[in-house]
């Protein structure tokens, strides 16, 4: 038992464990948290042969090195990212969306997220992790989640439970759609604004700043006038949710977000796009687009559509 | 009553019960929340129940806005349901190490240390809800003469345990965080622990909370 395990030699960034996070806790004050970019989570299970809902690897900009030890299990990494495998004889270039079978000794080095923010390492077995109301999602900010909240830290070690029989080699083509056009909802509060921030919202750039994480996105760029009041009586929060501060300067909720809030909300990122949305890195632009509520549910529909086939597909 | 119903997002019901924040309204928002939660409504994945709105989130993979409206509209909550809210006691220590706030209180209340601490103590404060951070509670409501603005700059770091006052209202910080509320104390006891499952929270909505004065020995010895 668990002489399958990964030496985490290099932490990365912000690595942490993540599945499809967990539901109906809002009212308790915990967040959905799971993978920012669902695709790219599924799509890392199905390649390595898993049930879709097992916990991965998630990292940001700079991933993790690993160093392997055990009996042979396949890998595979989905996102934009740059990644080397090192063997015995040889340093070989990974390729996302493609599963690579690793033995004892073997180091995953994955040095980047290009252009993109997160990426995904899933292992054709399954990390011997302890589930919080159903979910490995780490919530760094509440210390929620497996590895007792925390991200990873250099030196630890992370147990496989269990190492697949099948180990059959998967790849798929896909490339992740570059949008800066993100598709909005109107917000509750969007009267709150006046006509000249209103146009300033859907016409203007923005950029998104360095002090983004997986709690929220801050944006830069012209500001956003109230013209009714800059706080709200507290209420809810959800993914995607963009508020506006007294400073004029939205910030988009992701995942791990804050469940209750109290700036006025101009709008919502219609959910066709998170995916999308999280994969924006600091320093690039973004330009939100309006969409109605139909709109936004066909789209979701097509997308997750989408989404389905090329799960199929591997 | 929800006085109207708006989607927020293409993923969420917005129910506004009203625009006042009192028990009233605020009861109404917790029938609700409790009548839908025991009703189990397929697609409905989470509800964010607040001093007069109530929020249901739903699985876009699997219902809509229209189905979960019309759902909701439907929906017989009858009688407040049997709840079985507490009556709470929590210790709070006012030493200077712990009040960060106490001098700017002073001079925005325009009232002395030991005026402050008995109004405080004196109060029986209402849960309206429970979040931002897991397992804070939003008290209420503090007499007019006690009510302060947020901090122009909000803290970096809150410690865990404080508890703070802002307008009308109390919250308790159960862990290290952001926050810009004024800190009058700080509670050695847990009121969120992650190991629980069920029921996590110390305080829930509807609960009832009186804030007990103990000394730095009293706090230090607490949890021993």
């Amino acid at each position: 038992m668990n002489n399958n395990y990964f030496e985490v030699i290099r932490a990365g960034v912000n690595t942490t464990f993540q599945d499809k996070g967990r539901s109906n806790l809002y009212h308790i004050g915990i967040p959905f948290s799971g993978a920012m970019d669902n695709r790219n989570y599924l799509l890392a299970n199905k390649l390595a042969s898993n049930k879709l809902d097992l916990p991965v690897i998630e990292f940001a900009y700079q991933g993790p090195l690993l160093k392997y030890n055990g009996k042979k299990i396949n890998i595979a990494i989905t996102g934009d990212v740059i990644f080397k495998l090192r063997k015995k004889a040889n340093e070989i270039e990974g390729n996302c969306y493609e599963s690579f079978q690793i033995e004892d000794g073997d180091e995953i080095d994955i040095l980047s997220t290009s252009k993109s923010v997160y990426g995904y390492l899933a292992i054709s077995g399954e990390f011997d992790l302890k589930l919080q109301w159903g979910s490995c999602s780490i919530n760094t900010k509440a210390n929620i989640g497996s590895n007792d909240g925390k991200k990873l830290e250099n030196n630890q070690k992370i147990y496989i439970s269990k190492v697949n029989l099948n180990q059959e080699k998967k790849k798929t083509n896909y490339l992740n759609s570059k949008v800066e056009n993100i598709r909005v909802i109107r917000g509750t509060n969007f009267d709150y604004f006046s006509e000249e921030g209103k146009k300033i919202f859907f016409e203007k750039e923005f950029i998104v700043s360095k002090l983004s994480d997986r709690m929220g996105m801050r944006l830069e760029g012209p500001k956003i006038e109230n013209i009714v009041n800059t706080n709200i009586k507290s209420e809810g929060l959800l993914k995607g949710v963009i508020q506006v501060p007294a400073d004029g300067n939205p910030i988009i909720m992701l995942s791990d977000h804050g469940t209750i809030g109290g700036y006025p909300k101009i709008g919502v990122v219609a959910s066709v796009d998170y995916d999308r949305l999280v994969q924006i890195s600091p320093g690039s632009k973004i330009k939100f687009k309006e969409i109605e509520l139909s709109d936004a549910e066909t789209l979701f529909k097509l997308y997750e559509m989408e989404t389905q086939n090329l799960l199929s597909q591997i | 009553m929800i006085k109207n119903i708006s989607n927020l997002g293409d993923a969420a019901l917005y129910c506004d019960f009203g625009i006042e924040v009192n028990k009233q309204i605020n009861s109404e928002v917790i029938k609700y929340f409790n009548t839908i939660k025991e009703k189990n409504i397929v697609g409905i994945n989470n509800l964010t129940p607040s001093y007069n709105k109530l929020i249901i989130s739903y699985d876009l993979r699997v219902t809509n806005f229209k189905e979960i409206k019309d759902k909701i509209e439907k929906l017989d909550v009858g009688a407040a349901l049997e709840t079985n809210n507490k009556k709470l006691e929590i210790p709070v220590c006012c030493d200077d190490s712990f009040s960060l706030d106490m001098a700017r209180l002073e001079n925005k209340l325009n009232l002395t240390k030991e005026k402050i601490l008995e109004n405080f103590f004196n109060k029986e404060f209402f849960c309206y809800m429970t979040g931002f951070i897991a397992g804070m509670p939003f008290l209420g409501d503090l007499d007019k003469n006690m009510r302060v603005q947020r901090l122009e700059t909000p803290r970096v770091k809150v410690p865990k345990g404080s508890v703070g006052i802002t307008e009308q209202f109390a919250d308790i910080y159960t862990f290290e965080s952001p926050g810009g509320w004024n800190i009058i104390g700080n509670t050695p006891l847990e009121v969120f622990d992650s190991t629980k499952e069920i029921e996590p929270n110390l305080i829930n909505p509807g609960d009832t909370v009186k804030f007990k004065q103990i000394s730095l020995d009293e706090y230090r010895n607490y949890n021993e």
